[in-house]
């Protein structure tokens, strides 16, 4: 059986991890590679590196550290951030990389979508969304979430945008929720369930986790494949062999 | 012992070239015929579609390369699909060292493919390859194409369906997960494979 995925985001800004609640203020949390290294020895199961100035910023994400991860951990990662055209891509995932993740980008250019699922497959594609609810009770996305100065509002609804990204060759989608992020009161169960009956390819949960009954409810409620987290991993509030423990006792099968 | 890396332009090279240097073990990337035939154990890396992948081995001029190889030769993810006989992913002729046709995951309700993460391998038969592989041990997976179970089949997985996780025939096996990204499990693995 496959098992359900327990994945640490680690937000990349000027080389390090930061953290910041609801997309702001971000604080230092500490070094790339050491931070890797520490959520491999706890168990994660998969990494994601996110470099939130990237897009904002129209630069690309610095390919040393990549390949700093690459040589050091021997579990899968993924990068995110600013990622363009089919040679950004490539750069990253030739440094070592498994997936790539792309989000604003995506948005500005969809065939970018399955410009870099015919060039490496699909199974190195990640379409990172970032929804919110508005006045009206749809979900929209959002773009240029790095810089809340730069963040827009669009007209996508979120749902049709998961159709649309899977049809385009997305291998796997990642549903930010922000209107759970950074508050740690659980994952967006409605949105997520929402997002899986329209999901074929993996879908990963993020914005929400405070305690591991949230993943539990999660993995239960919205039959997500995998649950990203920041914060309560970085805090140590969360240990991971706890978290999978505690799943696994209740039946949820994560990798021992 | 002189382990080479073929290169075909699979995006897990640098990977799996990093996981051997873990054990200690430094690769050479080549697509050079004579080193590939002169080393001690060939892996062939890959990862995309397979159309892309054998065009690449026959720009190389590596078809006929790798099928005369008699050394240990170890396909990963793509590269363990490229040694069947044919893939129903763009109809593809492959190397055709393992008697196996890959063919796609079926769709069915609630299966998610690509079978991307962690999954269980059982054994299937007993292979110095296997050697230490308990019950409960995991690999990381990602693919949307399978080779289904068959003699050759050393581990399967589940998923949907049993299909081949690992495999072998004569001298050629592979590994449909990455063993350079699947943790313990995948470096003992790989040392199974480097004490061939």
């Amino acid at each position: 059986m496959l098992n359900r995925r327990i994945v640490p985001c680690l937000d990349v800004r000027d080389g390090q991890v930061v953290k910041g609640v609801r997309f702001r203020d971000h604080v230092v949390v500490g070094g790339i590679v050491e931070l890797a290294l520490r959520y491999r020895d706890e168990g994660a199961d998969e990494l994601v590196f996110y470099d939130i100035t990237a897009s904002p910023e129209g630069r690309r994400v610095d390919r040393d550290w990549v390949e700093r991860v690459a040589r050091e951990i021997d579990i899968p990662f993924c990068v995110a951030g600013g990622i363009r055209s089919v040679g950004d891509a490539r750069e990253v995932l030739h440094a070592g990389a498994d997936k790539v993740s792309i989000n604003s980008p995506a948005l500005e250019r969809p065939a970018l979508v399955g410009e870099i699922a015919d060039a490496f497959g699909v199974q190195c594609v990640v379409v990172g969304i970032d929804s919110l609810r508005d006045d009206d009770g749809e979900w929209r996305v959002r773009q240029y979430t790095g810089d809340p100065s730069k963040t827009k509002a669009l007209r996508k609804r979120t749902l049709d945008w998961i159709d649309e990204v899977q049809a385009l060759g997305a291998g796997e989608i990642v549903l930010n929720c922000m209107g759970t992020d950074g508050v740690r009161r659980g994952y967006d169960i409605e949105q997520l369930r929402e997002a899986r009956q329209r999901c074929r390819v993996p879908l990963v949960a993020s914005g929400g986790a405070g305690t591991s009954h949230h993943f539990f409810e999660v993995f239960r409620e919205a039959d997500v494949d995998a649950a990203l987290a920041a914060s309560v991993f970085h805090s140590g509030e969360i240990a991971i062999p706890v978290l999978k423990r505690e799943l696994r006792a209740r039946g949820i099968e994560v990798r021992a | 012992m002189r382990v080479v890396l073929v290169d075909a332009g699979g995006t897990n090279i640098g990977s799996v070239r990093y996981a051997l240097q873990r054990l200690g073990t430094d690769a050479e990337l080549t697509s050079d015929a004579a080193r590939i035939r002169a080393a001690t154990h060939v892996i062939l890396p890959g990862v995309g579609a397979a159309a892309p992948g054998m065009r690449r081995l026959r720009e190389a001029g590596l078809v006929d390369v790798l099928r005369g190889l008699t050394q240990p030769v170890l396909g990963v993810c793509l590269g363990m699909q490229l040694l069947c006989e044919r893939s129903e992913e763009g109809d593809t002729e492959c190397l055709g060292v393992v008697p196996a046709t890959v063919r796609r995951f079926d769709d069915m309700p609630g299966l998610r493919v690509p079978h991307m993460g962690w999954n269980g391998l059982s054994r299937e038969r007993e292979h110095p390859l296997t050697t230490g592989l308990d019950e409960g041990d995991t690999a990381y997976f990602v693919h949307s194409y399978m080779v289904p179970s068959g003699d050759y089949t050393l581990a399967s997985s589940d998923h949907g369906v049993l299909f081949s996780a690992m495999v072998a025939s004569g001298n050629f096996m592979g590994m449909q997960f990455h063993p350079e990204r699947s943790a313990g499990v995948g470096a003992r693995l790989l040392r199974n494979f480097l004490s061939l």
